[in-house]
């Protein structure tokens, strides 16, 4: 599959935001049913995802973290070679040796997943001053949570960038957890956004469980970086309604707070906006959930006949 | 072949690389304003200055490589280094391997290291062993002004990152260099003295101690082969093994501390792949595991001295006692 681009239809958003939703819940069973190990979900953080990637043109790079599968299945990454990395097969996206935390696919202009946390705003300078001094033309979406922005790298990074501008657009989903601490224990600004205004940098922030919402901020964000060749920040307010990794039973979590952001569920608020609309009835709903979910069937199906990899790959790609 | 400094083989390396190929940029605190006939080549946009912030100096040109440049960045001194050791360490060693093989990660780290300027132990560790250690990366520790200039071309080159190690006292001291195109290996070791009875193995400014100590016993009528490991990763186990199979005795003396320093490395690989030919313990003679002192008497104090290691081969051609500490 290549790079998915969208023509930016709220069906063709809920679509790929169904897609990563049948992708997480399956990777979920498959660690709770058969021991395959656990991911970093981004359930609830679908139109975040969703919108930033589908304002993204096919130059564009991108660099993500922990929780990158929506990112990804976004820009088209198919789910059975995401689920073979995530099970460590050969045909994953990187040969089984990423597993869930680091995949990559230079096919799709994603360069990173990193797991080290604000490991992808220390790269995407590089990534970035790459495209400037090379003449080309895509800029490079830079995606992190909460929790990097409370890393020196964060401060590192944007300062560089806008110094030197370059072309990036952070995207801070800001998913209000940082593992298991609530980011009202390590921050006092309730807005990260701030901090980038901070460093000289254009900014908006947007609710991210509004996929319209965000494709629209993350166009006008794309669009300022190629007029001006300056940095961007784009702040994404939206919540993690899964644990940090699976399993997490989040004991830890404020019930009231998480059922409210359950109300919010980008998902069904799409559905139901479109459905008041009439843009869309209940019977093209079902069967646009069913594809996602078949598609993830077949994926896993994919996935459990590539094999493991054979033993010599172990010191293989080291160095070139 | 002309006589210059290793700073000025340096200097010519990376002018020569910029000029070879447009994707070699250099950054670094200060480069510009120091290296002004490199801005005055090739423009600023390819000798950038940065901020005094190590971490995202090694991230961007990590980013970058992944991504079509060949960036050098100079990091000043190997301490600093620690700030960049994530950058380094878990992105241009691992994800190579982590995306199988989808991205090279052809950059360059110069750092200065070692004894030789007083500046205390937040300027001054030899951190080679680190580096060694972690999966993914090279490290090159020349010793002599055609080395530096032949081996920073060769590392610039190299698809895979390479951290390059500037030993201090060796960075105004001079020797004869090819004009143009030189190119050194990396991870080929150097014979820099022929011998029959006792191979002295180092690299940077502890060849020269070798060097001397291997005087001192001629002297006294014992033969020493001196090695020059030049590269730390790869190592040319091909180099030590042969010349220790000549001679059957082994110093290797660096001036990093000794615990699981690089002399553990060599000395482990002789004892795996040539103790047959081994007439005695091979020994090690190395700074000590503490902190480099400023002091002018106390740095030089750290640093292995050739009497040290003209001792530590007597003692083996004695047999006797051989596996006391020096």
């Amino acid at each position: 599959m290549g790079i998915r681009l969208y023509d930016g239809r709220a069906e063709e958003l809920l679509q790929a935001m169904w897609l990563i939703r049948a992708y997480e819940e399956r990777a979920v069973a498959l660690q709770a049913e058969q021991g395959v190990p656990g991911t970093c979900t981004a359930v609830g953080q679908e139109a975040a995802a969703v919108g930033v990637v589908s304002a993204l043109g096919a130059d564009d790079l991108i660099l993500t973290n922990h929780r990158s599968a929506g990112h990804l299945l976004a820009r088209g990454a198919d789910p059975g070679r995401m689920l073979a990395e995530v099970m460590g097969r050969r045909d994953g996206y990187c040969k089984g040796k990423s597993g869930s935390l680091h995949i990559s696919a230079k096919e799709l202009g994603v360069v990173l997943t990193s797991t080290i946390v604000g490991g992808e705003l220390a790269l995407a300078t590089g990534v970035a001053l790459s495209q400037q001094m090379l003449g080309r033309r895509g800029v490079v979406a830079c995606f992190f949570g909460d929790g990097a922005a409370c890393e020196g790298r964060f401060h590192e990074s944007l300062n560089l960038a806008a110094v030197w501008r370059l072309p990036v657009l952070y995207v801070c989903e800001n998913n209000q957890w940082q593992a298991f601490v609530h980011r009202r224990e390590t921050m006092l600004a309730d807005n990260i956004a701030a901090r980038a205004v901070g460093y000289g940098m254009d900014t908006a922030v947007v609710d991210g469980n509004d996929p319209e919402a965000v494709r629209a901020a993350a166009l006008e964000a794309v669009e300022t970086i190629r007029a001006t060749g300056r940095p961007y920040f784009l702040e994404a307010r939206t919540y993690r309604l899964r644990g940090h990794f699976e399993p997490d039973d989040q004991a830890y979590v404020d019930q009231d707070e998480l059922a409210a952001w359950r109300a919010r569920d980008p998902l069904a608020l799409l559905e139901a906006r479109l459905l008041a609309a009439g843009r869309i009835d209940a019977d093209a709903l079902q069967a646009l959930r069913a594809e996602a979910y078949r598609r993830i069937d077949a994926g896993w199906r994919f996935a459990v006949d590539s094999p493991y990899p054979a033993a010599a790959e172990l010191i293989t790609d080291v160095y070139a | 072949m002309t006589r210059i400094t290793v700073m000025d083989a340096i200097d010519q390396a990376l002018a020569e690389e910029m000029a070879r190929d447009p994707a070699v940029l250099l950054m670094g605190e200060g480069v510009a304003t120091k290296r002004r006939a490199l801005v005055e080549a090739f423009g600023s946009a390819r000798v950038r200055n940065t901020p005094l912030a190590e971490g995202i100096i090694a991230g961007t040109a990590v980013g970058a490589a992944a991504t079509g440049l060949r960036p050098v960045v100079d990091l000043l001194f190997a301490p600093f280094l620690c700030y960049a050791m994530d950058e380094l360490v878990n992105s241009a060693g691992k994800l190579r391997y982590l995306s199988g093989g989808q991205f090279d990660f052809p950059l360059v780290a110069i750092a200065m290291t070692g004894a030789g300027w007083g500046v205390g132990a937040q300027h001054n560790h030899n951190l080679e062993a680190w580096f060694a250690h972690a999966p993914g990366l090279k490290v090159a520790m020349p010793s002599t002004a055609a080395d530096f200039k032949g081996m920073l071309k060769s590392a610039i080159r190299d698809p895979d990152p390479v951290l390059f190690f500037v030993d201090i006292a060796l960075a105004y001291t001079d020797g004869e260099v090819p004009a143009g195109e030189h190119l050194v290996p990396l991870g080929r070791a150097a014979r820099r003295r022929e011998g029959r009875d006792v191979t002295l193995i180092s690299y940077a400014k502890t060849v020269a101690v070798c060097e001397q100590a291997a005087e001192l016993l001629a002297v006294q009528g014992i033969s020493a082969e001196v090695l020059d490991l030049r590269c730390i990763k790869p190592l040319d186990e091909a180099a030590i093994l042969a010349s220790v199979r000549r001679t059957g005795r082994a110093v290797v003396v660096h001036e990093a501390s000794r615990t699981c320093g690089v002399g553990a490395e060599v000395a482990a690989l002789i004892g795996e792949h040539a103790w047959d030919a081994l007439r005695a313990p091979v020994l090690r003679v190395t700074g000590p595991d503490a902190p480099a002192p400023a002091s002018p008497p106390l740095e030089q104090a750290y640093v292995p001295q050739p009497a040290a290691v003209a001792a530590a081969a007597q003692r083996l051609m004695a047999g006797a006692e051989t596996a006391a500490c020096v």
